[in-house]
Order: structure tokens, then sequence, then C-alpha cells
């Protein structure tokens, strides 16, 4: 009896190992995986729709912070794919050797205000952050929509009082959407794609642009699929969706 | 050393699962970055985030004490349909994922929330992002254990206690208060421990409900977890920090409260 | 001071239809085998369980169905003493003892409670806790317990079967010495017959939830109305339809017995008066039946050897006897009766 039960339980811890798709032990080659950071979450997903229908490339995208992601990545997690939302986390990928070059990049981004639809709080610049009673919630400086909007903050010479530091810039955005935060500072294509916040432009001197590299990792599984990922985000259709997603071409 | 009466392969499954807790304790520990320690262990980020972890979760744990040992009691009169409605109500934290645990907590008490909303309107009082949504949702994840513990303890005690306390003219608090209660003891501080647990290292209901700021929020585990991209020793010293801290604790309650009856 | 109880209790298939008045000065056992009803009878007096009936306490009604009046058992100041002491564990012999004196919000609690301890013999535990106590000393603890708090009603819960049967004469006699000083309504319950022969001032008989006989223990004892009373008295016991001058069992056998009457009866033989023969006796018995030894039980210098047959009868003869006669389970034999030797009475 105990014999038995040894055997199903090493099976079973067996048959989990296997199953798992990230270790690419019996994953077709046919899928694709790409780690991107939050922001790129509506633009990214038509566009392996889009990869889907032209290539037969199954994409599967894992979305969070940018530095979450690269520290997944420097601990050893598989992908094909690396889009990251600043060149400091790509670069130091590069310095850990799991990218090789040429890096592309393949848009750029800039921050907007959001806020509840119809403005109810009357706000229109960045100083207008600063106003006492006022609930604004940024992205933690260690992400880097957090680290651009306290740039932009100083640009703009105003020192604001988050009520908190999100941990993905998509955490902002929902808290804005919620209603449980009056403004914070995310990016354009953010606002673009939510739809359930209004934006109020900052103006280009205080603003900061993000930009936003890609490369395939270097111990990708799926090296043919990684190329035409990349290619389909460089080419005139990628760029067409990601700017109708709010982001900038480059 | 008594002699362990228990079938070798039991005994190695436990062995193993000995094993798997140890291990990842044993790389905390030996990954640690022990030259670096004391200037990080002092620095005002790690106090701060200690001092606030330990201020929600001894906090937590008091409100959990006050509203779960009345609410173990009732459950443990009930019976019935009433009882498993109960029974699942309060246990439901304790299978929702944390996060879920934050949203809903939003849900109900945020700016646009079923209650918050009266609250922020009539009285501009605002709860998410602050310390007390750091306690709420604390003790909405960690509370159940209580109830369960205190619930259970409930169940096996011998009726006659209170009935013999009654006899003797005691009225419902006086039963309650020197009978019940002090028979409760073990159950009562299990529960708390288990419950005082959980709340340190609750993460996903925190950062949802309350948010992350250092010294306002940011408890330990949210502190480690922004850490760990951008300064892992920093983040592995905190870690140990905890652990330390928190096994030093446990020891200490073990030997005193779950003993005597 | 009376207790006029009249309780009827249903509940999982069980039945308990019982009157019971009890005067003051008087201590009633209420004695029965195990699943009678004993300890539910006293439950429903402390208004632990509800009740269809009236319970009604020194003119002060306790409770009664039909007008909805049910006092709190906190309130009606009944005295109820646990089987098994039940002692709270967390508190001192002195703190239980002064529990309901501080449930009386008596300031005095814990003076008065070392005076009943000083009484008792047992100042000296007071600062102890019940699990030191020994067996005696826990249940008479929990006796001081109860009668600290001067209770009008005093309910006892087979005061004695929890206790080693060495110390339960001793303790046994001390439980005398406090019943006849309790003023008060006393009230026991018990399986065994000679803790309520020794303690009460008469017995009612409990069986399968009802009331079966009520008496002196002289009364109870001699004349049984019940195979577990017979059985405690060491008696035989038949009962039967009595026409003039024999009576006729349910079997359809025949016992003769001078003067039985008309009409349902008990009749009680004594052991004593069944004698046994290996072959059918002739003489002057009229009743003579043929048996099968059932069992030979020695009890001290006596011998009871039960008879199965027409009439299944037990037999107290010699141990000598025994032996001459090679009595053992199964061994064929015969007994006789003499008629005058058996009493009998009304059902």
């Amino acid at each position: 009896m105990t014999k038995r039960v040894v055997v199903v339980l090493v099976t079973g811890l067996l048959a989990a190992c296997g199953s798992s798709s990230a270790s690419g032990l019996s994953t077709p080659q046919t899928d694709v995986t790409v780690f991107a950071a939050a922001s790129l979450q509506p633009a990214f997903d038509k566009i392996g729709a889009r990869l889907l229908t032209t290539k037969r490339f199954k994409t599967t995208f894992s979305y969070a912070g940018t530095q979450t992601l690269t520290s997944q990545l420097t601990q050893g997690a598989q992908a094909d794919v690396f889009a990251s939302a600043d060149k400091e986390h790509m670069n130091t990928l590069l310095d850990a050797g799991l990218v090789a070059a040429p890096l592309a990049v393949f848009a750029t981004n800039k921050l907007e205000i959001a806020v509840a639809r119809g403005n109810p709080k009357g706000i229109h610049t960045l100083t207008d952050l600063a106003r006492p009673g006022l609930v604004v919630v940024l992205a933690d400086p260690s992400v880097p929509a957090g680290k651009y909007a306290q740039q932009a903050l100083r640009n703009a010479r105003v020192t604001v009082k988050p009520a908190s530091l999100e941990l993905q810039v998509t955490g902002v955005l929902s808290k804005v959407a919620l209603g449980e935060a009056d403004a914070g500072i995310v990016y354009v294509s953010d606002i673009v794609t939510s739809g359930k916040v209004d934006g109020v432009s900052i103006p280009d001197d205080e603003n900061v642009t993000a930009v936003y590299p890609i490369a395939p990792l270097k111990s990708a599984t799926n090296p043919a699929g990684a190329k035409a990922f990349i290619d389909l985000v460089l080419s005139t259709d990628g760029q067409a969706i990601l700017k109708a997603a709010g982001f900038q071409g480059v | 050393m008594t002699q362990l009466r228990v079938p070798a392969a039991l005994v190695a499954l436990a062995g193993l699962g000995l094993l798997f807790f140890l291990l990842p304790l044993a790389g905390l520990i030996v990954r640690a970055p022990w030259n670096q320690a004391a200037a990080s262990i002092g620095s005002a980020e790690t106090v701060t985030a200690l001092e606030l972890s330990f201020f929600c979760s001894v906090t937590a744990t008091a409100i959990a004490l006050v509203l779960g040992i009345p609410l173990a009691l009732v459950l443990s009169r009930t019976s019935g349909t009433l009882r498993s409605v109960l029974r699942a109500l309060t246990t439901l934290p304790m299978v929702l994922p944390p996060v879920v645990g934050g949203v809903a907590l939003l849900l109900a008490f945020g700016r646009t929330g079923l209650v918050g909303s009266f609250l922020y309107q009539g009285f501009g009082i605002q709860i998410p992002f602050t310390t007390a949504a750091a306690v709420m949702a604390e003790t909405f994840v960690a509370m159940p254990f209580l109830v369960i513990a205190v619930e259970g303890g409930m169940r096996s005690l011998d009726p006659r206690y209170e009935e013999a306390a009654r006899a003797l003219g005691a009225r419902g608090w006086m039963v309650f208060a020197r009978v019940t209660l002090p028979l409760l003891r073990p159950a009562i501080f299990s529960g708390a421990v288990l419950c005082w647990a959980r709340a340190l290292g609750e993460f996903g209901a925190t950062i949802t409900f309350a948010g992350n700021f250092p010294g306002r929020t940011q408890t330990v585990p949210i502190a480690v977890y922004i850490a760990l991209e951008t300064h892992p020793d920093s983040a592995i010293l905190l870690s140990l920090v905890l652990l330390a801290v928190s096994v030093a604790i446990l020891v200490a309650m073990r030997d005193r409260w779950l003993g005597a009856p | 001071m009376t207790l006029n109880a009249r309780i009827k209790i249903q509940r999982d298939g069980f039945e308990l239809d019982v009157q019971l008045d009890v005067d003051e000065g008087e201590t009633v056992a209420v004695l029965g085998p195990n699943g009678a009803g004993k300890t539910t009878l006293l439950r429903a007096l402390s208004g632990l369980i509800p009740i269809v009936g009236r319970v009604e306490l020194a003119g002060e009604v306790l409770e009664d169905s039909e007008t909805r009046v049910r006092v709190p058992t906190e309130r009606r100041h009944v005295g109820l003493v646990f089987q098994d002491h039940v002692l709270f564990p967390h508190l001192t012999v002195l703190d239980n003892i002064a529990f309901g004196l501080q449930a009386q919000h008596r300031a005095d609690a814990r003076h008065v409670a070392r005076d009943w301890l000083q009484r008792a013999g047992l100042e000296d535990k007071a600062t102890s806790m019940p699990r030191e106590l020994s067996g005696g000393q826990a249940q008479r603890v929990a006796l001081l317990r109860t009668l600290a708090t001067e209770p009008r009603l005093l309910l006892l819960d087979e005061p004695l079967s929890a206790l080693d049967v060495t110390i339960r004469a001793e303790v046994r006699r001390e439980l005398s010495r406090q019943l006849a000083s309790f003023r008060g309504v006393r009230l026991l319950v018990t399986h065994d017959p000679l803790e309520a022969i020794a303690l009460a001032d008469r017995i009612v008989v409990l069986e399968r939830g009802h009331v079966v006989q009520s008496g002196t223990p002289e009364e109870v004892t001699a004349r049984p109305r019940s195979r577990f009373v017979a059985d405690l008295a060491g008696v035989n016991l038949l009962r039967g339809k009595a026409h003039g001058d024999h009576i006729k069992l349910a079997n359809g056998a025949s016992v003769a017995a001078p003067e039985a009457g008309e009409g349902d009866v008990f009749a009680v033989i004594h052991p004593r008066a069944v004698s046994l023969f290996l072959m059918r006796p002739e003489g002057t018995p009229r009743n003579v039946w043929q048996g099968e030894t059932e069992n030979v039980d020695l009890h001290g210098e006596r011998v009871r050897v039960r008879v199965n047959g027409p009439v299944p009868l037990v037999a107290e003869v010699t141990p000598s006897a025994v032996r001459e006669l090679h009595l053992h389970a199964g061994a064929p034999v015969w007994i006789a009766v003499k008629a005058t030797e058996i009493s009998v009475y009304p059902a």
C-alpha cells in the first residue's frame, strides 16, 4: 500500500514538472512567451492576436511592473521576448548577459495626469496636484512610470504627498478609475486604452519621454517566434496598433 | 529519548516535509550579507517598516479578539443551516485570494464604496491609503483563524461547567467572564498567535486596499517586495529580521500559554 | 417549604413522566437503573431542560408550561451537585466555594467560604487546585460549594457513584450529616440501592421515565413492584393473576399461594425459601417444578443459584449443598417452594 502511494506521488511530481510550459520540455514550437511592461497590455494583446492570424504563433504574455519582470528574468524565468518600459532595466539584462544586441526601441510614451471623468476636482496642471486635501496616487519610484513621474514633478518644481506608491502603473490607473484617488500620473497610452478616466496633458517642457526597448532573450526556446513577434511590433501594422493605443512612434 | 512509534514510510514523508520548510530558511540565512547587516537593519526605512508591521498586526489581533471571541461564541451555540451559513461567512476570508479581499474592502469602505461613500460624503472620512486601512486589511484576512480556533475550543468545552456556574446563581456575564473565558484560554491564545502571524505576513489585501507608503502603509512584506527588485540584499536582511523576531515571539508564547489549561 | 413537581419531557424517543412531592426535612432518593431518566429529572428541576408541566417550590412557581412561566436556572436558587464534582479547574478550592456567594454579590464571600471549609475539616486545601484533590475530597468540596449558597432545593446526582468503593462509606456518612443539617428540600438520585437506603427517608423508584413505586426503604424492599427493585432487594418477584388460592403466571404456570385474593398481583419469594432437589420431591410443598440450573454465584458464605423453568427462581443454598448436588450451569434440578413462604400483594 505504501509503495503504491510513493509511486503515485513521484509520478504526479514528474507530471507537474513536465506540464510547465515555461520549461519548454513539451511546448510546441508555435508558442511565444513575452514578458512586457504592464502599460503595454492593451496594445500587445492586439499584436499577439495579429501574430496568430498572420504567422500562426500563439503568444503568451506576462504583464507586470518592469522591475518585477527584470527581477524574475534574472532569477531564471523563461521567456522569448522582453519589452521594457525604460532603458535602465533592459541594460540590467544586457549586463547580465540575458539579452543580446541589437535592442530595438519600438515605442515612446509620455506622461499624463489621470483624473475622474469630467475632472470634478478641476485639475489642470502638475502644480494643482500639490493642492491640500487632494488624494494623489503615483507609481513607486522603483517602477519606470514612478521614476518618470518623480522626474516630471521635479521639472515642474512641485512637491506632492502621494497617498500611495503603487507597484504597477496600472494600479495607479485603477485607483483613479475606482474613484479612490483624485488624480494619478500615468502614461498617455494608459488613459487612451482605459476609457474610464479623463486625462490632463502635461506640457512638453515638464514631461518625460519613456523609451520602450524590446529584445529577444538569449535563452529563448522559440527564437523564430521571438523574431516574428519583434518584427511585427516594429512593422507598420504593429506601430499602427501602438499608436491607436496612445503610444508615440519612434 | 522516547521511541518514535511511527511507520518508517510516514517518518520519511515527515522528513521531506520538514526539509521543505527548512531549506528556504537555510537559504535565507546562508545567502544573507551579514557584513552589511548592522547598517541595513538599523536603517530608517527598515525600522519604520518593522514598527508599522508590528503596530498593525498587533492592532489587528486585538480587534480580532474583541470581535472574534463573541463571534465564535455565537457560532458554537448555533446549529443547522444558520450555523453553516455563519461558518461559511466567517471563514470566507481564509479561502479568498488576499487581493480579492482587498478589492472587496475597497468596494465596501472606499470613497465610492457601500459604507465608505456615507463616511466620505457625510464626514469627509477616507479610509483607503491610511494605516487604519492596513489594519482593516490584516484583520479581514486574519480574524477567521482566531474564530475557528476559539469556536473549536468552545465546542470541546464541557457544557457542565457553565451549567454548574448557572446553578450556583451566576448570570450570563459572570458565567462568561469567570468560567467560559478562563477555560478557553489555550484556544484563545493559539488562535491569537495564528491570527497575529497571518496579519504580519499579509500583502495582497494590504497593498490593494491600503496602498503603499513608507511609514503609513508600507509593512514589511511590501517593503521586502520592493527591495527585492532594487536592493536584494536589504530584502534578505529585512526578511531575516522579521523571521527572527517572529520566531522569538512564537517560542515565548508557546511555552507560556499552550501548556496548562 | 415543599417541592411540587409534575414533569413531562419527551426527547429522542425517551419519555419522562413524573409527579413528585417532597417536604422540607425529608430526603427523597429517586432510585432507578441507568437510563431511567434520573439525571434528566434533576436537570429539569434545575431549569436546564424545558418541561411540559409545573414545578413549584416553596410557593413560588418555577416553571409552568401552561402559563409560560419559566424561571431561568440562575434565579431558581436550586443547588445541583454533579456526579463527578465538576469543580472549576482553573479556580482554587476556596474560590470554587466562594463562587456562588460572589454571584450573590456577597462582600464576605471568601470569608464565608473559608468557614464552610473549616467546618468540613478541609481548611488546609483552601489554596489547592481541584486536580490536586482526591476523588472523595473533590466530591465533598462540590457539596460545600453548593451548600454555601444556601439553596432552597438541594439536588444530588449520584453523589457517591464516582467514588472508590473504599471511601464511599466515609463520604456517605459525612453526606448524611450534611443532609441532616440542611434546611430545605433534599432530593438525590442514584442507581445504588445502598446509597438510597442509607441516605433517604423515602424512595421513589423510577424506571424508563415513570415512577413505579414510592415509599420508605423498608416498604419498597419488602414489597417490590419491579424486577429492578426486587433484584436490589435480592428477592424473587413474580407477577400474575390471582384466583383465590393460586396465581396464574403469564406463561401459564400456576403457583399455589393461600389467600392470594383476586386480580393482578405481585408475589415475592425469598431465595431462602426455595429448596433444590436432584429428584422430584415428595412432601408438603405444593409448588414443585423441574428446571435447569442457569448459573451458580458465591456470595460470601451463601450461594445463589439461578434456575430456569416454568417458574424461574433464584435459590439461596450453602456451598456444601452445591457440592452434594453437583450443581453447575446446565444441570437439571427440581425446585420446591412452600406456599406459605409466598407473600402476595396487589399489583
